[in-house]
């Protein structure tokens, strides 16, 4: 091989690797049995384990919202009794954001592809990786013990002095998410080593796909937002222990001070969310159009924005708590200014879809369900910083609408989207796409019935976490709960054909959408350390001006990328022979 | 506008509630505008560019930094408008005028009590003057309480350690819902009450029948008494009167009767019973309801315990 | 430098997903790096909480640190000065590749570990002699400030924090001189005393955050 060093540019030779269709080993079948599952340190398994978990978790807080749906049918008692009630809502809440909201895109899709389209073969730390993932699973067992011992009550918020006085599991469920915290923390400091170090040659930082990016934004709230939990938890915990009285009023503290403890995480906690789910978008919707995407750094930036913005605009959750009113212009002002950065985002994603070549499949139609939702998401938002209309829809359904529009439809909107554009490279198998579609639509009904009466009914004043309300609010509450089984519904179907896609569906192509992304250019599913050989990247994942064997180059030898080599410069030696 | 404003709205009784609500329409509009331009744009271009063929070539189009800055400074002038407007109400909302009358709010769990200049004091009820501004000085007993009256367009969380402010003027007669929208526990969702607004003399001739307060007014039987006294200090939001299951037992026919307890003794109410179970709620716990109740010691005093204990034993 | 590792054979260390052995160190004292910041954050809310209180109560910080020990405190932190430099000693010899002297610094370093950790045993017993515990618990009368406990709290917690970071380290340094036992680490494989040794910079540098917070207020 001849290589050349002018400067700091090295000059390398590549050829084409055209990837393998239906090829006998893979990740799945490289090695046999559960324990080869349970110990393994490949991140791909790693991400079908949290993928299975968060899949899990999400149907148990799903089946919990049903309940409490159910319960509110009527304005008194329908079936459950009131603390019940209140314990159901408060796990909902925890096991949903905690156990999936918070994991689910970076821990499954993230961990699967974050690897494979930076052109290496695993994430910087294997073994940290699963160490991640059974803290994880830890801090479940350990939240889902709380559930069975006593309950907790206190609504996922565990505002003081109301969690360091109410009886129940409380400090059996903090301690279950300190631990998870842990495991959202390690999974950080894991992927920002892994896009800083691991990258394959040619692979700059303006050729990292958006999902990377966006991973990358969220990484850096994860392992800066994270530990302020972990320790506003630790306090919660030890002022039950031993009433150490920071929290507590009677002994000299203030449990305004836990609302700012815990909103400086919860706030960027909520991008940790929907970060991901941004950078899912991006990819779909260029693969789906064939089309290079619009405004490539404005995008990547922009992701880089909303993480650091997202740290100071904690006290919006905190309008009407007493904090000062000078803090309260603060905190609005910089609320408004995240709204920027999104806007952004928003109008790229459909600049690019002009003039471009649309395929409307099922992925695509999930994205543009996570469209008008998440738009009707975010522009509540801006309803809610405005601060004097905050102070009337503060904790009321109005802010539960908001957040379920951006949560549910905004972020699994968003995973439903990549879970169904990356199934194929995942199992090697395809999903019967007639369904899916039914699918997406009876999700995007069954939603906006469940949660666009919430938003009535909010704005006329219906408080949330209540058990009885005032029967002016009982046709809002009984169209919402039929919304709910319709949503319940969809996402059942969808769970049913993509497990049975794994047994009966057709085999997977390479590359079924035609995509430049480098996943795509690996055999579907891929293989056990996804490239035999070393890949070189010459053009970014968008560029699709350019013929689809130019993304399949790579060094002959075995080894892997290098993030310090990639200004290389490339030299072809019979670009077209196959190997 | 007229019935949107309805379905969307509750009422608007006091003074400020117009401008917020004005605000809220312009929020929600000029957002309906931007979403419905950027969907028919979406929609527009998955028809005009749907995929004829599978060979189709897309022009490379990587950015337009004139496009970019147009719609970053679009929005950001729209966002500042809606700050600067918001801000403006808010800072109206805070601010109580100097002259405005003064009635001290304890919430605790799941009662809200009002007293007035001249002593007089109510639970769940607020009484208020017409056309006058109203500040309440709100302070908690326990947990975190929020003080909500959707008409008025006003919310302030009510916490314990400090006092919190709030004003309002309701320029006409009427009677307007009181919701506490922080989570407090078991009964949260019937912790309400009523802003009752009279004309200015209606309202000192009330204020000057209840001054003074906790004792009993001459002519009653003391368990009438008891009965107004349940009512004002909420007791029906746990204990029913007909028998029906709430937070805590019902009252009726429970006077003589023995009850199982957690422990799974058995004691008979009577006074001693009540009287214990009033002033240290947690000491005797009935089977099968949970032990929330919070004492009412120094909340209620002797004569007006006996009160109540009179009026359970009416409940047959 | 992609191709040129492979016309060496791979050391034994070599982890499967690396190029080269470089690239091993550089992630593994990035990944350090970030964790570390991680910590600082952790700590962060802890300091955050001192400040309200201080802000909100000067006159209890400065009536209750006198009833903390000077001296002791002054002899911790320079044992953990000490320890800093040992650790850093030890990183310098595997440099060096002397193997004798990464056991003695590591060595060293242990032992003033644990040297810090029995004078603030000492020091929180005579603390709980006098009745001076955390929280609800609290019971010294020599404080005539009604809300002395919540001082005591933050020192309890941080300081306690604190030690069980020291903990782990000694535990890592046990770990660390049970390899170089072994013979794993050399000039050209030390990463693992590289990065436990910027670890136990980070506990060193909270140290000396927490001593004047606490034992030096006038």
């Amino acid at each position: 091989m001849a290589t050349e060093v002018s400067s700091n540019l090295k000059k390398v030779q590549v050829r084409r690797f055209k990837p393998k269709e239906d090829p006998e080993q893979n990740y799945l079948n490289a090695e046999k049995g559960i324990w080869s599952w349970l110990t393994t340190v490949d991140h791909k398994r790693i991400g079908v384990m949290y993928l299975a978990s968060v899949t899990f978790f999400f149907f148990v807080g799903g089946i919990l919202a049903l309940l409490l749906r159910t319960e509110l049918w009527t304005p008194a008692k329908t079936f459950i009794e009131a603390n019940t009630y209140n314990q159901l809502f408060t796990l909902h809440g925890a096991i949903m954001v905690f156990l999936f909201l918070v994991p689910a895109i970076p821990t499954a899709l993230g961990n699967f592809f974050l690897p494979i389209q930076l052109g290496a073969k695993d994430v910087a730390f294997p073994k940290l990786n699963l160490m991640s993932y059974y803290l994880y699973l830890t801090g479940a067992c350990i939240v889902v013990f709380a559930m069975i011992s006593g309950g907790v009550d206190t609504g996922w918020t565990f505002y003081t002095p109301y969690s360091t006085s109410s009886s129940g599991a409380i400090t059996i469920i903090v301690s279950g998410i300190f631990v998870i915290g842990f495991s959202s923390i390690l999974t950080g400091v894991n992927f920002i080593t892994t896009i800083h170090k691991m990258r394959a040659p040619g692979m700059s930082w303006g050729k990292i796909s958006l999902f990377n990016w966006s991973l990358y934004a969220t990484s850096i709230i994860q392992i800066l937002a994270t530990p302020v939990l972990a320790i506003t938890l630790a306090l919660v915990a030890m002022e039950r222990i031993l009433g150490i009285g920071i929290f507590d009023p009677a002994l000299g503290g203030d449990p305004v001070l836990f609302e700012h403890f815990f909103w400086f995480y919860s706030h960027p906690a909520v991008y940790i969310m929907i970060v991901p789910g941004f950078g899912v978008v991006s990819e779909v919707i260029t693969t789906f159009s064939r089309k290079h995407i619009f405004g490539y750094w404005a995008i990547a930036l922009s992701s880089l924005a909303i993480a650091f913005i997202s740290f100071l605009v904690w006290g919006h959750h905190m309008f009407v708590s007493g904090q000062s009113t000078l803090a309260g212009m603060v905190f609005s002002f910089l609320t408004f200014l995240v709204g920027i950065p999104t806007g952004i985002k928003m109008f790229n994603w459909t600049a690019t879809l002009y003039k471009g070549s649309i395929k409307l499949q099922s992925p695509l139609l999930f994205i543009f369900g996570f469209f008008f939702l998440f738009l009707i998401g975010g522009f509540t938002g801006i309803v809610l910083a405005t601060i004097a209309l905050d102070v009337h829809l503060h904790d009321t359904y109005y802010i539960v609408a908001h957040f379920h529009f951006v949560m549910v439809g905004g972020m699994v909107m968003a995973l439903l989207a990549g879970i169904h554009y990356w199934w194929p490279k995942m199992f090697g198998r395809m999903y019967n796409e007639t369904l899916a579609k039914i699918a997406c639509i009876t999700i995007f009904i069954g939603f906006n019935v469940t949660f666009l009466p919430q938003f009535v009914m909010g704005a006329q004043g219906m408080p949330r976490r209540y058990y009885n309300y005032i029967e002016q609010f009982q046709i809002f509450h009984q169209i919402s709960t039929i919304g709910s089984y319709i949503l319940g519904l969809g996402f059942l179907l969808v769970f049913i054909y993509l497990v049975k896609s794994l047994f009966t569906g057709e085999k997977a192509p390479v590359n079924p959408w035609g995509s430049r992304g480098l996943e795509w250019q690996v055999s579907s599913p891929p293989p056990q350390h996804n490239f035999n050989h070393t890949p070189v990247i010459v053009h970014g994942p968008y560029d699709y001006h350019q013929p689809m064997d130019e993304f399949q180059l790579g060094l002959a030898e075995s080894g892997n990328g290098h993030g310090d080599h990639a200004d290389i410069k490339i030299d072809r030696d019979e670009p077209n022979r196959e190997l | 506008m007229e019935l949107l404003n309805d379905l969307l709205l509750p009422p608007a009784k006091s003074t400020l509630a117009q401008q917020t609500d004005t605000l809220f329409w312009f929020v929600h509009l000029s957002s309906l505008v931007i979403t419905v331009g950027l969907l028919a744009a979406v929609v527009y271009f998955v028809i005009k560019y749907r995929r004829k063929s599978e060979d189709e070539v897309t022009p490379l189009i990587t950015h337009n930094n004139k496009l970019e800055v147009t719609w970053s400074v679009i929005p950001l002038i729209l966002v500042l408008i809606c700050f600067g407007w918001g801000y403006k109400i808010y800072m109206e909302q805070e601010i109580a005028p100097p002259d405005s009358y003064e009635i001290q709010v304890t919430a605790r769990q799941w009662l809200w009590q009002f007293s007035y200049e001249n002593g007089a004091t109510t639970t769940g009820e607020l009484h208020v003057p017409a056309g006058r501004p109203v500040k309440l000085v709100m302070s908690s007993q326990d947990v975190i309480h929020s003080f909500y009256v959707p008409a008025f367009r006003l919310k302030q969380d009510v916490v314990p350690g400090r006092y919190t402010e709030m004003w309002f003027n309701a320029p006409k007669p009427g009677e307007s819902i009181i919701f506490c929208t922080e989570y407090c526990g078991t009964a949260h969702s019937d912790m309400m009450g009523t802003v009752i607004v009279h004309e200015e003399d209606e309202f000192e001739q009330w204020l000057a029948k209840n001054a003074g307060g906790a004792s009993k007014p001459a002519d009653l039987p003391p368990a009438e008494w008891g009965k107004q006294l349940a009512q004002q200090y909420a007791c029906a939001t746990c204990h029913s009167t007909d028998g029906s299951r709430l937070v805590g037992p019902s009252w009726k026919g429970i006077f003589g009767h023995e009850v199982q307890l957690s422990d799974g003794s058995t004691v008979v109410v009577d006074e001693n019973y009540i009287r214990e179970s009033i002033l240290e709620p947690n000491a005797k716990v009935v089977q099968g309801f949970p032990p929330v109740m919070n004492t009412y010691k120094g909340t209620l005093n002797n004569e007006q315990i006996n009160a109540i204990i009179e009026y359970i034993k009416t409940l047959k | 430098m992609a191709n040129d590792s492979t016309a060496t054979s791979q050391p034994k260390f070599l982890q499967h997903h690396f190029v080269d052995a470089e690239q091993q160190f550089d992630s593994a004292k990035m990944g350090m790096w970030v964790f570390l910041v991680t910590e600082i954050l952790f700590f962060g809310g802890l300091f955050a909480a001192y400040i309200v209180y201080r802000a909100w109560y000067p006159d209890l910080f400065v009536e209750a640190s006198i009833e903390l020990n000077t001296v002791l405190g002054t002899i911790n932190t320079l044992v953990l000065i000490g320890s800093s430099f040992t650790v850093a000693m030890a990183i310098r010899a595997a440099q060096l590749n002397q193997q004798k002297k990464i056991v003695i610094n590591l060595a060293i370093t242990i032992f003033l570990a644990c040297v810090f950790m029995v004078i603030k045993y000492f020091e929180w017993t005579h603390k709980f002699h006098l009745g001076i515990y955390p929280g609800q618990f609290y019971t010294f009368e020599g404080i005539p400030h009604p809300k002395a406990s919540v001082f005591f709290s933050l020192y309890f917690l941080m300081t306690g924090l604190h030690g069980i970071h020291v903990l782990v380290g000694i535990g890592l340094m046990i770990w660390l001189l049970k390899r170089t036992f072994n013979g794993e680490f050399s000039s050209k494989y030390f990463t693992p005393i590289e990065i436990t040794g910027l670890y136990w910079h980070l506990v060193d540098i909270i140290w000396i955050f927490l001593f004047p917070l606490f034992y030096l207020i006038e």
